[in-house]
């Protein structure tokens, strides 16, 4: 019971910090819970979808196709992450401000949010589809003990909670701050996902290059543990990274940085012209 | 121009037909693994060391696995009776760890030589 317990609450945090963030991101946007609520929805659809076909998949692009489905829905929620912290930095202040109902934050402000929904529906389809796998083998297979699959609901319920605490923790972060925290973490996380997408690129054959550990921390912090596997979910880290992780984990960040602050000057350049 | 494109487009498809001749699944050496409930057999699981293999994994038991290497960086989830397999590129000489996620005290030595 105790395993089924941990299975599944790592596999539930591993994206619920992941939702977690983008509800403190996406703090202030008009109708953001309609869209969270779409894309949670979405993607347990497309993780019952992936577990389904799951041989499928593997099977498609001469064996590389789980690893090319992985890095595409990575690239699409790094992509939506970018999009979101540029807008970001030019209509945080706004969403922050008591102007939270005028400007053009909130028109625009429906397309980021959208934008994020499509963030939690690939965190959720990316780990959902094996904790789909595993519940669904326990609770049909039929001969597992009801111990094992009330440690498994208890982990789901433990796991949701633990995650909901990552959102209520950023909530409490006073609003003039609290966008600053999260682009932060947004920064990160995404870098963290680009970095994992090379991985799966370099798995399925796509990238060829350099394709050698760089250096390995296992002894001090092993990924496979719980914080290592909840610092990999938040801020990509892997206790071997080749050195394409490494260079797509820095160029992310650089491209993100150098993006927000260029949407943030020609905001302050605008306000001073109005 | 269009000469050029032509040119181009044919280089592009017999580049790609190159490419993907050698890739074809059926001429790679496969490795087979079985896992059961928490076991894996073999539990030494040999594979050539720097070519490209396939290791197919079949879980005969009746709760779900995980097949996972950290140091490798691969992973693949089965539902039981279900088959699957991982292509790998290229493996470094040497033992890696390998273990089933969804039952955490079952353990398996890959070695490539």
């Amino acid at each position: 019971m105790i395993g089924a317990f941990v299975i599944a609450f790592r596999e539930v945090i591993e994206a619920g910090l992941i939702i977690g963030i983008v509800l403190a991101a996406t703090r202030g946007i008009a109708g953001r819970g309609r869209w969270i609520a779409l894309g949670v929805l979405g993607g347990l659809a497309g993780a019952g979808l992936v577990a389904l076909f799951a041989e499928r998949i593997s099977d498609a692009f001469e064996g590389a196709g789980q690893e090319i489905l992985n890095a595409g829905v990575l690239i699409v929620a790094v992509l939506m992450l970018i999009w979101h912290n540029t807008w970001m930095a030019k209509h945080g202040r706004e969403l922050a401000g008591e102007l939270r109902a005028a400007g053009e934050a909130v028109r625009t402000g429906q397309s980021t949010a959208a934008g994020l929904a499509l963030v939690v529906g690939a965190a959720i389809l990316r780990e959902g589809a094996e904790l789909v796998l595993f519940l669904y083998g326990l609770v049909a297979s039929g001969t597992s003990g009801p111990d094992i699959q009330f440690g498994a609901l208890a982990g789901v319920a433990v796991g949701a909670a633990t995650s909901s605490v990552s959102y209520f923790g950023l909530a409490a972060i006073p609003t003039r701050y609290v966008f600053s925290v999260t682009s932060g973490l947004i920064v990160l996380l995404a870098a963290g996902l680009a970095a994992q997408a090379a991985q799966f690129l370099t798995n399925a054959g796509l990238i060829t290059v350099l394709d050698r550990p760089l250096w390995n921390t296992s002894a001090v912090l092993r990924e496979d543990s719980l914080v290592g596997r909840v610092l990999h979910a938040l801020v990509g880290y892997t206790d071997r990274p080749s050195g394409m992780q490494v260079l797509v984990y820095l160029g992310t960040i650089l491209v993100m940085v150098a993006l927000m602050q260029v949407s943030s000057t020609g905001k302050r350049r605008q306000l001073r012209t109005a | 121009m269009a000469v050029l494109s032509r040119t181009l487009t044919a280089a592009l498809a017999a580049g790609l037909l190159a490419a993907a001749g050698p890739a074809r699944a059926e001429d790679l050496p496969v490795i087979k693994v079985e896992m059961k409930d928490g076991t894996i057999t073999p539990d030494v699981i040999e594979v050539p060391a720097n070519t490209r293999f396939k290791l197919e994994i079949t879980n005969t038991g009746t709760s779900p696995v995980e097949f996972e290497s950290v140091e490798l960086k691969r992973e693949k989830a089965l539902a039981a009776g279900a088959t699957s397999s991982i292509v790998f590129r290229t493996v470094d000489p040497g033992r890696y760890d390998v273990f089933d996620d969804f039952h955490p005290n079952s353990k398996a030595t890959l070695v490539a030589k």
